[in-house]
């Protein structure tokens, strides 16, 4: 965990009062909406269908126990009982009211919990792993880069008014979990020919109405330039970023339309006039801060202990359970385990409040105090010693949160859609419960193996339905809601836009669909162990067109 | 002048003028007497461009009580006034699916 100091809360709390004054001024008359919107919108505040959405920030995913507490304490004394977990390791509390959010943004800020530059054309909440610091393999804990971009980037007065919002993820293993090949900026921690560790840098990823693949700048940026690097290519977008189209102001359309390698020169020359300045990074000021990320005193303990040995033995549920949602930890003895929230016929991402506080407390029990939020809208405890598995695992099904689903085709990415969400045009958590109860069969979903269906309810694609292995985005049709499906996206080191399959089906055909494409790639592999979008990269979308239009 | 929403509007059938409250965001329609109301079955109705301009130039101008008021098209049978199409639908009755937990 990262521990705040005097700065940050001082920060926090003197935006609360600042908020409070804002709110009151608005609910006497004295501001007007179109002068509040911009003041609400730094604070995560939106107005949605019925009611006010309060985003909060969990930089780079990690949450304490005591966060998580205060979380299910919002949702509970200024919510509906629940919030949401999103695609950016952010939660959303649908119900706030605007009279009540200074005393709710103050309990959070208590927790040093807040949501500033969740919304607006900042610089949105860094992501990161959800496995940060604890992935066998990794180079090393990539958070700790998080949290130097996080300082740099809150409030820097120059990129407060970006063309538009902007958005950063970082990984440091090889397998991305973090999708930074559809960030704006992507950071890919690796290793050169000479040993050193630093970051590739890709720009110009982004999904939404156009979406691109991004492209890497730099393909080796060391350390000491982080800062300066990342500093360089905000100047340049924000000099060169079109402000005259809202469609046309994300950097990737920049990137595309200069071309990576002009953009890349254009980025080079800015960065080479300020890489020496003040921006490069002291290595004593990145050692304290380094001090400030406190890790768990593990045990010293050996792999496949007698207590899960037994338990996996004598305990079919609890075996499923293991193998699907408990990963390796790069400590012998330990493992990461996945919360899913998305159970049978349930909104994605959602979690009570009781759940919350059940989580908090197995967390310190556990793991530490800690929780991690992934972008798939999953939690995790990140240190769990595999002796407490078992019991671990027999708490977490007593509260709903030991679904055997993750990464399998009911592990759904879904945004709120058109029941929450005023941009929306059709409907995602209804199609995504509905697919969840076609596949409530664990033995199918199984069989099917790693498969993610991603829901969008608009071209927005916060439910990044580009890179789904399926996608799925709802649009509207002469008032009806239909769905346009692609295949074969993924969010990985391997990234690729998914590819239409034909025409949008209507609402009540969409579960059928998924069914259609999920028995083609039954008869289609060509072994057990052959991907989804392995199958779709081999044979393209064809054979899954046929079968889905056969009969439509 | 007339702001680019009054230039777009056209009403061809019947229509209510709706938004958010202020204080907690509700959905609020506007009355035949300048109020604002949360029951859709109490919002003043009107089926012409002028009626509708008249209705929604005076929700406007109430820059406290409600947000972004807009015209919204519903359908009137002998069974009352309903949304008139689904995103109103959810705007007046709420999310189509369980609250999690609660199913």
């Amino acid at each position: 965990m990262y521990v705040y100091d005097d700065f940050d809360r001082t920060l926090v709390d003197e935006r609360v009062r600042e908020f409070r004054d804002q709110v009151a001024r608005r609910l006497s008359g004295e501001l007007t909406e179109e002068e509040f919107k911009p003041l609400r919108l730094m604070n995560g505040v939106y107005l949605q269908l019925h009611a006010y959405m309060l985003r909060i920030a969990i930089p780079y995913g990690t949450l304490s126990s005591a966060q998580l507490r205060t979380l299910a304490h919002v949702a509970r004394r200024y919510d509906r009982d629940y919030g949401h977990f999103t695609t950016r390791q952010n939660v959303q509390f649908n119900w706030i009211k605007l009279e009540e959010l200074p005393d709710a943004m103050a309990d959070l800020a208590d927790a040093g919990l807040h949501g500033m530059q969740t919304s607006g054309n900042c610089v949105r909440n860094i992501t990161t792993d959800q496995w940060a610091g604890v992935a066998p393999g990794e180079i090393e804990d990539p958070r700790l880069w998080a949290e130097l971009l996080r300082q740099h980037l809150t409030l820097h007065p120059e990129f407060s008014f970006l063309p538009r919002k902007f958005k950063i993820a970082l990984t440091a293993s090889a397998h991305d979990r973090a999708a930074v090949r559809v960030h704006d900026i992507g950071l890919r921690m690796h290793r050169n020919g000479a040993g050193e560790t630093g970051f590739e840098v890709i720009v110009g990823g982004g999904l939404g109405r156009t979406p691109f693949i991004g492209k890497t700048i730099k393909p080796f940026l060391p350390k000491r330039d982080l800062l300066s690097y990342v500093e360089a290519i905000l100047r340049t977008y924000n000099q060169y970023g079109r402000r005259d189209n809202i469609y046309k102001a994300r950097i990737k359309i920049l990137v595309h339309e200069l071309g990576a390698e002009k953009f890349a020169r254009e980025v080079e020359e800015e960065w080479q006039s300020i890489r020496d300045g003040a921006l490069a990074l002291d290595p004593a000021v990145v050692a304290e801060i380094a001090t400030r990320f406190r890790y768990p005193d593990h045990e010293l303990l050996d792999d496949n202990p007698p207590e899960l040995r037994k338990a996996r033995t004598e305990d079919k549920r609890f075996r499923l359970w293991l193998d699907n949602s408990v990963a390796n930890h790069r400590l012998p003895g330990h493992a990461i385990v996945t919360l899913s929230l998305k159970p049978e016929g349930e909104p994605p991402g959602d979690a009570t409040a009781r759940q919350m506080d059940a989580i908090a407390d197995l967390a310190d029990r556990y793991s530490f105090g800690e929780i991690r939020v992934g972008h798939e809208q999953n939690l995790a405890l990140p240190h769990v010693a595999q002796r407490d598995l078992p019991a671990l695992w027999r708490a977490l099904d007593e509260i709903g949160l030991a679904t055997p689903n993750v990464n399998l085709i009911s592990d759904i990415i879904a945004c709120p859609g058109l029941d929450y969400c005023s941009l929306a045009n059709a409907r995602s958590i209804p199609v995504a419960e509905e697919i969840t109860r076609r596949f409530k069969d664990l033995d199918l979903a199984h069989s099917l193996g790693r498969l993610h269906i991603n829901i969008s309810g608009c071209i927005n694609a916060c439910g990044h339905h580009h890179i789904g292995h399926i996608g799925i985005l709802g649009v509207e049709k002469n008032g009806e809601e239909y769905y346009q499906v692609t295949v074969g996206g993924r969010a990985d080191e391997n990234a690729e836009l998914g590819k239409i399959l034909g025409p949008a089906v209507p609402y009540g055909e969409i579960a059928d669909v998924v069914e259609d494409i999920a028995a083609a790639y039954l008869e289609l592999r060509e072994r057990p162990d052959e991907l989804f979008v392995d199958t779709v990269k081999r044979l393209g979308v064809e054979p899954f067109k046929e079968r889905v239009y056969a009969t439509r | 002048m007339t702001s680019p929403l009054q230039q777009k509007l056209k009403v061809t059938g019947p229509v209510v003028i709706t938004a958010n409250r202020l204080g907690d965001g509700a959905v609020v329609y506007r009355s035949s007497d300048g109020t604002w109301t949360t029951e859709l079955a109490a919002a003043a109705v009107v089926t012409t461009t002028p009626a509708a301009t008249e209705l929604l130039t005076a929700a406007l101008a109430d820059r406290l009580r409600a947000v972004d008021a807009y015209v919204a098209p519903v359908q009137v049978s002998e069974q009352g006034v309903r949304p008139g199409n689904l995103r109103e639908w959810i705007r007046c009755n709420g999310p189509t699916v369980a609250f999690p937990g609660q199913r």
